[in-house]
């Protein structure tokens, strides 16, 4: 199928002589719009269909404003704690040489592959005050098994990889001459890290903080077990979307349900700034 | 530059490696801290699975495993992973072969698209279709009507799950496919291969070990998904229980021994999904390179 010269002006796609474009395209457009446009599209319809106030009013509702202010909170301090050990599993993984060292790597990979019920129940049962853990902390007076802290833990678990898988394949880019070159100029390795390595990772840490963090706000499997789920305490937003369902109550499902989309893509877009802005400042 | 008090002795009578590496005490630390924080965080929760699962001996656990509800709790995973994966396998080699081997306007828009399922929290995966299917919607009467049953049934948990992993196989396989270009295509297409036999005979070959890589991690996320699924199969024992909901229903039922035994068979499928992963990185990490990383 030659095409004529091109001529000026717009063009859907450029010549090619690879045959089908319009099959596969025509299929991948027709499935995403069935599985996800349509579906997704119906959420923000039937949201915009309950009107101003009474949207705003869910929106405002106390308990409502509870679970998101625990969603996103602990999903931030969970994603703060994966970008600092994730960061050091990372240099850890790349810069070490250990014996198990590719057992270790695979185990990163853990949660991305364990459903998320079952790391539920396995921290529930480590965290609650009889457990593994539980019982190490107990007498301390640190309660994690159903406290907002559990959720954290949850969320720990289920970030780490996303900071790890971040980061790691840019320490590995990183070039040893610029280490030695600090070096030699008389950094210390303190400085060397801190001063010349980091900002050529931060872009690499703020993505892995941002899927970290978007992964912990949507969360939901791995969290309702050990967070014990008291409204205004330890109850996250996903959750009150199920009891809002159960209870028939789909205008309020539905407008919490939008208003996470919203943040969360607030958030991606947030983030997406930010990251472009250190990247021009560290090329 | 040689100022003692600016400069201890030691650096200068160190190794001469030791200014691109950290000292053994630093060394030591980071790595006791990175393998105690996997140690708490990975390891130990696996551990407690299998601890828990066998806490009352193998015998309970085969017990546990063999009964009527949990059987028909792993047939109906077997049966949803098997519908969903070859629907998202066929999309993703479709939308890898269109975004890769074409430049047309609006690529970078679908593709973001495609990746959209993985910024939704998976109850909002869920919530979407009983909106669209519920008997409050447009389609619910007309679905009633004629006695098509989608939501609380294996429609509905299919079509959860299909949505949760949908960006899984493509987006292993569109940079994939971008960073071979299409030189081997247009070679066999000029020596007389029509477009199947192109696909069937150069394509597939070259991508073969990315799209069984896109398909692990995919059947992984659709057998083990449960908050999409949560939503919309009714949790109606021995009907629409997959595994994982089958997990939640014994240990709310303080049965341990039955949630963590189903758990331990999940978390089994986990360690084998990683293992075959790892060896795929290590064998053919080339032909799946760009695939490293999420």
């Amino acid at each position: 199928m030659t095409t004529a010269p091109a001529k000026a002006g717009w063009r859907f796609r450029q010549p090619s002589v690879i045959p089908g474009f319009g099959l596969t395209l025509g299929f991948s457009l027709a499935y995403l719009t069935l599985i996800i446009l349509i579906p997704l599209s119906g959420l923000v319809w039937r949201s915009a269909s309950l009107g101003w106030s009474d949207f705003f009013a869910i929106a405002t509702d106390r308990r409502t404003v509870k679970a998101l202010e625990i969603s996103f909170g602990t999903a931030f301090i969970a994603a703060a704690i994966n970008v600092v050990f994730g960061t050091i599993v990372a240099w850890v993984l790349v810069r070490y040489r250990f014996p198990g060292r590719r057992v270790i790597d695979a185990m990163v990979d853990l949660p991305f592959a364990l459903p998320t019920a079952v790391a539920g129940i396995a921290l529930t049962t480590l965290y609650s005050p009889k457990g593994w853990m539980g019982a190490l902390l107990a007498p301390l007076g640190i309660k994690v098994a159903y406290t907002p802290l559990g959720i954290v833990i949850a969320l720990v678990f289920i970030g780490l990889p996303f900071v790890v898988r971040t980061v790691q394949p840019i320490i590995e880019e990183i070039d040893k001459e610029v280490e030695e070159a600090a070096a030699t100029l008389g950094a210390n390795r303190f400085q060397t890290i801190f001063l010349v390595l980091f900002p050529g990772l931060a872009p690499a840490v703020v993505t892995g903080f941002a899927l970290a963090f978007a992964r912990g706000v949507g969360e939901y499997g791995s969290v309702i077990f050990i967070a014990g789920n008291l409204p205004y305490v330890s109850e996250i937003a996903p959750l009150l979307i199920v009891i809002r369902l159960e209870e028939y109550d789909y205008a309020a499902a539905t407008a919490i349900a939008t208003i996470m989309l919203a943040l969360s893509f607030l958030m991606l877009l947030v983030i997406n700034l930010i990251q472009s802005r250190t990247r021009k400042r560290y090329g | 530059m040689a100022d003692p008090e600016l400069y201890p002795a030691d650096i200068h009578h160190e190794h001469a490696s030791l200014a691109v590496t950290e000292r053994p005490l630093a060394r030591a630390a980071l790595m006791a801290l990175a393998f105690g924080f996997l140690a708490i965080f990975l390891l130990l929760p696996l551990v407690v699975v299998f601890e828990q699962a066998f806490s009352r001996g193998i015998g309970a656990f085969f017990e546990a495993i063999n009964e009527h509800d949990t059987l028909a709790a792993i047939r109906l995973t077997l049966l949803v992973a098997v519908i969903s994966v070859p629907l998202n396998l066929v999309f993703g080699v479709a939308a890898a072969w269109a975004i890769a081997k074409f430049e047309f306007k609006g690529k970078a828009f679908l593709i973001t698209l495609i990746d959209l399922p993985f910024s939704v929290s998976p109850v909002i995966s869920g919530l979407v279709y009983v909106l669209l299917f519920g008997t409050a919607s447009l389609l619910g009467p007309w679905l009633k009507l004629h006695g098509i049953v989608i939501l609380f049934a294996v429609p509905g948990i299919v079509l959860a799950t299909v949505f949760v992993t949908f960006p899984f196989v493509a987006r292993e396989l569109i940079p994939l496919m971008q960073e071979q270009g299409t030189g081997d295509e247009e070679a066999a297409l000029s020596l007389g291969a029509n477009g199947w036999q192109t696909f069937w005979h150069v394509t597939l070959p070259n991508i073969k070990w990315g799209l069984l890589y896109g398909v692990l991690l995919c059947n992984a996320r659709a057998m083990g998904e449960f908050g999409a699924v949560s939503v919309v199969s009714g949790h109606i024992r021995g009907l629409t229980n997959t595994m994982p909901l089958h997990v939640e229903i014994l240990y709310n039922e303080y049965n341990a021994v039955g949630a963590f035994a189903v758990a331990s068979v999940l978390a089994g499928l986990a360690l084998v999904t990683l293992v075959l992963k790892t060896l795929l990185e290590l064998r053919y990490g080339a032909e799946i390179a760009a695939t490293r990383g999420h």
